[in-house]
């Protein structure tokens, strides 16, 4: 921390703390309780997607015939599955699959979304209007039928369910950022920039493209529990990943025909997906209240 | 108003025009030869090569291109492949249960999403508040597959009250819409209530408070008649979310509506019944749109929307 020494009227030296936008940011967000308590989850998650496949008390692929279908226990804490595999085991291991492809998902998709809207909100014309529609287009297919469509198109399996659910999000963001782009270049600094002769690459990415990280920030976590659900439903429908994988969505597909006489087969899975995307949902209004104030929900 | 009316819809035809040439393009790259799939697996060349011909499949993409759009003027969908019936008669059976399993859901998320987010905001931060909030954000959060066998565990398994699946008698409905409409349902509540917040700040409700009227008076007549704009707004465009939430919760269900024809017919690689209904889905979703515009001008006589 950078320190800058005042002299005050009785000519006694003190200290005063510069600003700083990290500090004032951990401010307000202690405050948000709620959303505090939800990162601190999700940094758990990211722990266990990290550490899971080395803390996992069991083989998450390996059958165990012996014990098929056991409710929870002390030796299997979620109990097991239809073929004997600990479902604990397999939702630590599967934490590290949902991050993942909900996160690369919504990331590919904010930086081609990013891209596109500050070129279609800098330059406006007709690369604006071709920008413009072609996310009309876009908006045509509702979020999860065009990933739907897409993984009809490309096959299933989690590569083409990030791809897919990356594509959806595109136009979302390159709406959000071409509304901050479009008020950010009417401002004096990105003015001062180009009167000193600064190229459209700087101006859009080190004048803009600052201005709209506090919506682009708000909207990534809002969205990763939003790709966290596709992803799941993908799997659900088998469009996702294959059955053995221990992805949540297909741990519930899977588990669906054992509801009756096994519901933890389902209950579990259900749960960490419920309560992973809950925490970003939650992180995504706190975020909103300190780093958005435009759109501050009271 | 009937200029802007008239120019919307001018302004969906290119729209409408680029999806169905997308649509045809992409159903023609899923892998796999629909000829192949016609003739069956033990079928020789020869005979696949015939079926090519007969489902036309031989010409020049831009020339089937051609011969579908002219087929879909005249109301002609093109034949399933897995069922050799007209995509039309696939449709009819399944178009109205998903309509009516779509609109039931939207109507009790609208009804009980304002409810929640008028309590909310007027006992703002008192616990029909906080009980609210807590529904709603729960409620975004939770996986629709997931609620709905839940609900199918509780209620029709255990408690044996309503059906767990098809689509006979409105008990039937009433689950799947129940699952359907969670996610809008508390979307609809959080905006209601920062609407209605934002509102409640307004001068005219001060001054309808300073004229001596009951807030049994202010709240619905004042308030929330302004309010239901954005929510209208927003109601319109999670009318997709629906459409694709469709094809998951009648998964669940083994409702026999579009969307689980769409995933049976990935299934199978039926690209004529894929291209069809995923037209139609965007064809509803543009329609609702417009109508959603339409009925935003009504709502707020400050907009004059100008041709």
């Amino acid at each position: 921390m950078e320190l800058s020494k005042t002299v005050n009227q009785s000519n006694t030296i003190i200290t005063e703390k510069k600003y700083s936008p990290l500090k004032e940011f951990w401010k307000n967000w202690k405050r948000q309780k709620t959303a505090l308590w939800a990162s601190f989850f999700i940094l758990l998650l990211i722990i266990i997607a990290v550490v899971g496949p080395y803390i996992a008390p069991y083989d998450p692929y390996k059958p165990d015939y012996n014990s098929m279908l056991q409710g929870p226990g002390s030796k299997h804490f979620a109990g097991t599955d239809e073929y004997g595999r600990d479902i604990f085991s397999r939702l630590l291991v599967g934490s590290r699959i949902s991050l993942s492809v909900s996160f690369l998902s919504v990331f590919l998709g904010a930086i081609v979304g990013t891209i596109l809207g500050l070129i279609s909100g800098y330059f406006g014309g007709w690369l604006d209007r071709f920008i413009m529609r072609s996310s009309d287009v876009m908006f045509a297919f509702p979020d999860l039928l065009l990933a739907i469509a897409i993984v009809a198109i490309l096959g299933p399996g989690l590569n083409n369910v990030v791809i897919a659910v990356s594509i959806f999000s595109v136009p979302s963001f390159a709406r959000l950022v071409r509304g901050a782009t479009l008020e950010a270049k009417e401002t004096v600094f990105v003015e001062a920039a180009k009167s000193m002769g600064a190229s459209h690459f700087r101006i859009m990415f080190q004048h803009i493209l600052p201005e709209t990280l506090g919506s682009l920030i708000v909207f990534i976590s809002m969205r990763i529990g939003t790709a966290i659900l596709a992803a799941s439903s993908l799997s659900f429908l088998g469009l996702g990943a294959s059955p053995e994988t221990p992805d949540w969505g297909a741990m519930l597909s899977l588990g669906r025909d054992y509801l009756g006489t096994s519901s933890h087969v389902v209950m579990m899975p259900g749960i960490a997906i419920f309560l992973t995307v809950l925490a970003f949902n939650v992180v995504g209004d706190g975020l909103r209240d300190v780093l958005d104030p435009k759109t501050k929900n009271e | 108003m009937l200029q802007y009316i008239i120019k919307r819809i001018l302004e969906m035809i290119p729209i409408l025009f680029i999806v169905s040439i997308l649509i045809f393009f992409f159903t023609h790259l899923i892998p796999g030869d629909p000829a192949r799939l016609v003739a069956g697996k033990d079928a020789t060349l020869e005979e696949v090569t015939i079926i090519r011909a007969e489902l036309g499949l031989d010409k020049p993409i831009w020339e089937q291109y051609g011969s579908y759009m002219n087929h879909l003027f005249h109301g002609n969908l093109g034949t399933s492949l897995k069922t050799g019936l007209p995509v039309m008669d696939l449709f009819v059976d399944r178009f109205m249960p998903s309509i009516y399993l779509t609109l039931f859901s939207m109507v009790w998320a609208l009804v009980i999403g304002l409810l929640i987010g008028t309590l909310s905001a007027v006992f703002k931060n008192k616990w029909p508040d906080y009980f609210g909030m807590v529904t709603a954000v729960s409620g975004i959060s939770l996986p629709g597959f997931w609620l709905g066998l839940i609900l199918i565990q509780i209620f029709s398994v255990q408690l044996g009250w309503f059906p767990t699946g098809g689509a006979e008698g409105w008990k039937s409905y009433v689950l799947p819409s129940i699952t359907l409409g969670a996610g809008i349902m508390s979307m609809l509540a959080r905006f209601t209530r920062s609407s209605l917040l934002e509102t409640l700040k307004a001068d005219f409700i001060r001054t309808g408070r300073a004229k001596g009227l009951k807030e049994s008076v202010v709240i619905p007549k004042h308030a929330l008649r302004n309010s239901l704009i954005p929510v209208v707004t927003i109601a319109g465009l999670q009318f997709g979310f629906l459409l694709g939430g469709s094809v998951v919760v009648e998964t669940v269900f083994s409702f026999p509506g579009m969307g689980r024809l769409l995933i049976d017919s990935i299934a199978f690689r039926d690209y004529p019944v894929i291209q069809a209904e995923l037209l139609l889905f965007s064809l509803e979703f543009i329609l609702v749109n417009l109508l959603v515009d339409i009925l935003y001008s009504f709502l707020n006589p400050k907009i004059r929307y100008v041709a």
